[in-house]
C-alpha cells in the first residue's frame, strides 16, 4: 500500500505516467467540450427570464468552479510540500498556477459580459466579485513570488506559504452570496435539495464543467512534465529518455 | 511521522488558523461595508440617514410601476415583504427590470422618504428553466423561490 | 429569420454571448499551445545539456587517460 503511494513521489514514474495519460485526457476533453457546447448552445432551450443570454453560463460557471478547485489543489499540494518536503507536490502547485489564473480571468470577463445585459452593469464591488478578483491577485502573487526570488528552494517555500494562506479566500468566495447582500445570485448547482436548473440545461452545464476539469488535468500533466524535466535535468534517467535522445539528435 | 514533519504540520495548521481568524474578524468588522445594499426594513428602522447615498435592494412590488409616456421618469415601490419604500428613477433600466423582480438601486432618500435613484440594477435568481416549464410551474403555483439575501432576512417567495 | 441567423443572433444578446465564447476559446487554447511549446523547448534544452555533458565527460575521460 505504502509502496504504491511512494511511486507517486518518484519523478521518472510520474513523468512517464503523465506522458501516457496526456493524449487520452486531451482527446476526451475535446469530445466532452464539443458535446457540451453543442447541447448548451444549440439544443438547450432559452431561459424563461434571461432568454438566450443565459448561455454564457456554459463557460462562466465551469471557469468559476475550476478557478476555486485549482486553487484548492494548489494549496493542498503546497501544504504537502511544506510538511513532507515532497518536491513533486511543489511541481504540481507550480504547474497549476497559470491555468488557475486563466480560469479566474475567464470567470471575471464572462461574468462581466453577462452582467452588462442582465444586471445593467459590467462590474460592481459586491462580495462575490471582489473576492473572485482577490483570487486572481493571489494567483498573480504566487507566480510573481516564484519569479522574484532567485534561489529556487526559497522561492518554492515562500510561494507555498502564500498558496496555503490564500486558501482562506475560497470559502469567502463560495459563501459571499449567503453572508452578505450581493448583486450576484446564490449558487445554482451546488444548492442542496431541489435542483434549481432544468435538466435540459443542467446536462450541458455538467458536461462543460467536466470538460474544463479535463482541460485542467491535461495542462497540469503537461506542465508537471515540464517541471520534472527542469528539476531533474542533470539526472541520468532524463538523459536516457528516448524523447531526449531523439530531440538531441535532430539538432546539430 | 517524524517529529520534524509533525512540527511543520502544526506550523501550517497554526498559520491557517491565524489567517482564518484574522479574516473572520476583519470581515465581521467591515460587514456593513461589504453588504452591498440596505433593505426597506433597514430604512424603516432608521439605520440610514437622509441625504446619504447608499444602495437599496428589494423586490419591485406588483402593479406599482408607473411610467410616463413623454419621458423616462419611472416610479415604483420596493419591498422586502416586511416594509415598502417608494423609488423614483430617470434613466435606462436593465432588460430584467420588471414587477416581481429583485433589483438594487443606488441613490438617496428625499425629505418625503422617497428613494431617488441614479442607477437601477437588476438581480436575477439562481433558477434556470425553459419558458414552458416556468409557465407550467406558475400555473401550478410551484415556482421555486430564491435564497437570495435581501438584507433584513432571506426571501423565499411563494 | 433562418435557423442559422437566429443562432448567431442569440435573441439579441450576440454581442455578449459570442465574445464570452470566443475569449474562453482563445484563453484555453493559448494555455494548451503555450504549455506544449514550453514542453518542447525544455525538452530541447535538456537534450542539448545532456549531449554537452556526455561530450565533456568523454573528453574528460580521454584527458585523464593521457595524464595517466
Amino acid at each position: 500500500m505504502f509502496k504504491w503511494i511512494h511511486r507517486f513521489g518518484s519523478a521518472p514514474f510520474v513523468y512517464r505516467l503523465a506522458g501516457l495519460l496526456g493524449p487520452w485526457v486531451g482527446w476526451l476533453c475535446l469530445i466532452v467540450m464539443l458535446v457540451g457546447l453543442y447541447l448548451g448552445l444549440i439544443v438547450a432551450p432559452a431561459d424563461y427570464e434571461q432568454g438566450e443570454s443565459y448561455r454564457i453560463i456554459y463557460v462562466h460557471v465551469p471557469a468559476a468552479i475550476l478557478s476555486m478547485f485549482v486553487y484548492v489543489v494548489m494549496a493542498v499540494s503546497s501544504a504537502v510540500f511544506l510538511i513532507w518536503r515532497m518536491k513533486l507536490a511543489d511541481v504540481v502547485a507550480q504547474a497549476s498556477a497559470p491555468i488557475g489564473a486563466s480560469f479566474t480571468f475567464l470567470a471575471l470577463v464572462t461574468g462581466s459580459l453577462w452582467g452588462k445585459p442582465m444586471w445593467g452593469t459590467w462590474w460592481i464591488w459586491d462580495g462575490r466579485l471582489t473576492s473572485e478578483l482577490l483570487l486572481l491577485f493571489l494567483y498573480f502573487g504566487y507566480m510573481a513570488l516564484r519569479a522574484a526570488i532567485e534561489h529556487p528552494q526559497s522561492a518554492a517555500r515562500a510561494a507555498a506559504v502564500l498558496a496555503v494562506v490564500g486558501v482562506v479566500n475560497i470559502p469567502i468566495i463560495h459563501y459571499s452570496v449567503e453572508w452578505w447582500s450581493t448583486l450576484h445570485q446564490p449558487a445554482t448547482i451546488t444548492k442542496i435539495g431541489k435542483p434549481s436548473i432544468h435538466p435540459s440545461m443542467a446536462v450541458p452545464l455538467l458536461l462543460m464543467i467536466f470538460g474544463f476539469q479535463l482541460l485542467y488535468l491535461y495542462i497540469v500533466l503537461l506542465r508537471t512534465r515540464i517541471g520534472i524535466l527542469q528539476r531533474e535535468a542533470r539526472t541520468s534517467w532524463v538523459a536516457n529518455l528516448p524523447e531526449i535522445e531523439s530531440s538531441g539528435a535532430n539538432r546539430v | 511521522m517524524t517529529p520534524k514533519r509533525k512540527q511543520r504540520l502544526i506550523l501550517v495548521c497554526l498559520m491557517l488558523v491565524g489567517v482564518g481568524l484574522a479574516a473572520t474578524i476583519g470581515l465581521k468588522a467591515f460587514k456593513e461595508n461589504i453588504t452591498l445594499f440596505r433593505s426597506p426594513s433597514d430604512i424603516q428602522a432608521g439605520l440610514v440617514s437622509e441625504g446619504t447615498r447608499f444602495r437599496i435592494g428589494g423586490m419591485v412590488v406588483d402593479e406599482s410601476v408607473q411610467r410616463r409616456s413623454d419621458n423616462l421618469d419611472i416610479k415604483f415601490e420596493l419591498t422586502d415583504h416586511a416594509h415598502t419604500v417608494a423609488v423614483s428613477f430617470n434613466g435606462i433600466l436593465p432588460d430584467l427590470f420588471r414587477e416581481g423582480q429583485g433589483i438594487v438601486a443606488l441613490g438617496q432618500l428625499d425629505a418625503d422618504g422617497v428613494f431617488v435613484a441614479s442607477e437601477v440594477l437588476a438581480k436575477h435568481d439562481e433558477n434556470y428553466m425553459p419558458p414552458e416549464v416556468a409557465e407550467a410551474l406558475e400555473k401550478a403555483g410551484k415556482m421555486p423561490g430564491t435564497s437570495a439575501n435581501y438584507g433584513a432576512k432571506t426571501l423565499v417567495q411563494p | 429569420m433562418s435557423d442559422v441567423a437566429a443562432f448567431f443572433h442569440m435573441g439579441g444578446y450576440a454581442a455578449y454571448v459570442w465574445p464570452s465564447m470566443l475569449i474562453s476559446l482563445v484563453v484555453l487554447l493559448a494555455n494548451v499551445f503555450i504549455s506544449r511549446a514550453q514542453y518542447k523547448r525544455v525538452l530541447r534544452q535538456t537534450a542539448q545539456r545532456a549531449r554537452a555533458k556526455a561530450e565533456s565527460s568523454t573528453t574528460g575521460a580521454k584527458n585523464q587517460n593521457v595524464k595517466s
